[in-house]
């Protein structure tokens, strides 16, 4: 096994969780976010890690990973110490309970809840389900509102699997949360998971007779404004949408880009009107179109979209962002991150007018999670 | 009745950090002598099974030589002082 290092992050530092096909790895910068990153890891050495998450509420600064063996199956770990040890449960602690006559096959996404809620936690795994704890990740247990679902036997794996990808707890209603699966489209409970119903109107299935169903659709990835949680961006298996009214009705704004495939999205931590992307060429080629890598940013809701490539290779870049390997952190201006299928971890201190390399050669990226590190103050004498 | 488990190297750390177990007590199969296993080491089955019960597909078992895939499966009958090696199997990328 590779030799595995730690990173020790200080108050205020900026982590990025990268999980890869291979393991996962932990870096650290300050918060200025110049220079060289301390990388650590790989953890899990060998096991694909599609689902990181970052949890500093109530005094934490707990990471979570979601390690896959091919051979000894997944489950969620943490660790509070930035990775030096993690937990490691006896007993699955993602599991489908008896009678659901299912299996779990991967988790895809950590999302902690709000910070009112703060030993709630979901996560959202294939076959495409919802979990959730109560009790800050001791006991999950599955979201039996969104499983027994009548539409959800007509869900279809897309090309990764049947997965539920995308968890967005509204930020003014911890009742109110937000999944979106591939392929079945988005979801939207207002009870805690009591019931849900779908929230797809105005959004393509272009694999579909009908062009525009109650549910179905192959969503990639959604995002909303903490600011303004009216405002959410869409990406989709072919389009590119915003909604100014909370996911109830979507707007096509695949203006200015070269594709509306992709897989990645990444809202602007303050300003709603800002958000990124990563075409992509096609839903075959899925690569970055031209062989030029380039983000995009729209800075007006969608009306026009514009590249960023300074610092970017621009020749011969066959390069794939998967729909959780692109993060935005907090800082002011933000700072945007994204990782590649070959294992490219690219990131601007900028808010993507330039970018640098942060780390090459890492084993297929499939996540990227950034995090501003707050630890407990030290008490005098201890 | 007794039977000798071979744990992986992986797993070695959910077996009390053995490499063999050895467990006195009743099973006719396969299925009979892993929950024997289970109750001695219980964070072995979620690694080896899925919820459902069923052998994960990258994961070989042996009865005194010979993979249950071939054998009759969790069926495979289990004689006093069987041998079961559990396996990864060889597969990866």
């Amino acid at each position: 096994m590779p030799e595995t290092r730690h990173v020790s992050p200080k108050n205020h530092d900026v982590l990025l969780l990268v999980g890869t096909m291979k393991g996962a790895f932990v870096l650290r910068s300050s918060k200025a976010r110049g220079g060289k990153w301390d990388v650590g890891g790989p953890y899990f050495a060998g096991s694909a890690v599609y689902a990181m998450a970052y949890d500093g509420r109530a005094g934490r600064h707990r990471i979570w990973a979601a390690p896959n063996s091919m051979h000894w199956g997944g489950l969620l770990r943490w660790s509070d110490d930035f990775g030096e040890t993690w937990t490691n449960p006896e007993e699955a602690n993602v599991k489908f309970p008896e009678g659901t006559g299912a299996a779990l096959k991967q988790i895809w996404q950590i999302a902690p809840g709000l910070d009112s809620e703060p030993d709630t936690l979901y996560c959202g795994v294939e076959p495409a389900a919802l979990f959730v704890t109560r009790d800050a990740g001791e006991s999950w247990s599955l979201v039996e509102g969104l499983w027994n679902h009548p539409q959800r036997p007509r869900w279809e794996p897309g090309g990764g699997g049947l997965c539920l990808h995308t968890i967005l707890v509204d930020p003014e209603n911890a009742k109110r949360v937000r999944i979106a699966v591939s392929t079945g489209g988005m979801y939207v409970t207002e009870d805690g998971g009591a019931t849900w119903r779908p929230s797809n109107k105005g959004v393509r299935a272009q694999f579909l007779p009908d062009k525009y169903p109650e549910f179905g659709q192959c969503v990639h990835k959604v995002v909303q404004s903490k600011r303004n949680p009216d405002r959410m961006f869409l990406q989709n298996h072919w389009g590119l949408y915003r909604s100014d009214d909370r996911g109830e009705s979507w707007n096509d704004v695949a203006n200015g880009v070269p594709s509306d495939f992709g897989f990645a999205m990444a809202a602007h931590p303050r300003d709603a009107d800002t958000a990124w992307i990563v075409p992509l060429e096609s839903d075959e080629f899925r690569c970055t179109p031209e062989g030029k890598l380039r983000a995009y940013v729209t800075r007006n809701a969608g009306a026009k979209w514009e590249a960023q490539s300074k610092g970017l290779p621009q020749k011969g870049a066959f390069e794939t962002v998967l729909r959780d390997a692109m993060a935005v952190d907090s800082l002011d201006p933000a700072g945007v991150y994204f990782g590649t299928r070959n294992g490219k971890l690219f990131g601007s201190a900028d808010e993507g007018k330039k970018w640098s390399v942060i780390a090459d050669g890492l084993p297929a990226i499939v996540s990227v999670k950034a995090a501003s590190v707050s630890l407990p103050r030290a008490r005098k004498g201890a | 009745m007794a039977f000798l488990f071979v744990i992986p190297g992986p797993l070695r750390e959910l077996a009390g950090n053995r490499g063999e177990v050895r467990i006195e007590g009743k099973a006719s199969t396969a299925s009979d002598a892993l929950t024997l296993l289970w109750s001695q080491c219980p964070g072995l089955r979620d690694r080896v099974v899925t919820e459902l019960g069923e052998v994960r597909p990258h994961v070989n078992i042996f009865v005194d030589g010979e993979s249950i895939r071939y054998a009759g499966g969790l069926s495979t009958p289990v004689r006093d002082g069987a041998e079961v090696v559990i396996l990864p199997a060889l597969s990866g990328g």
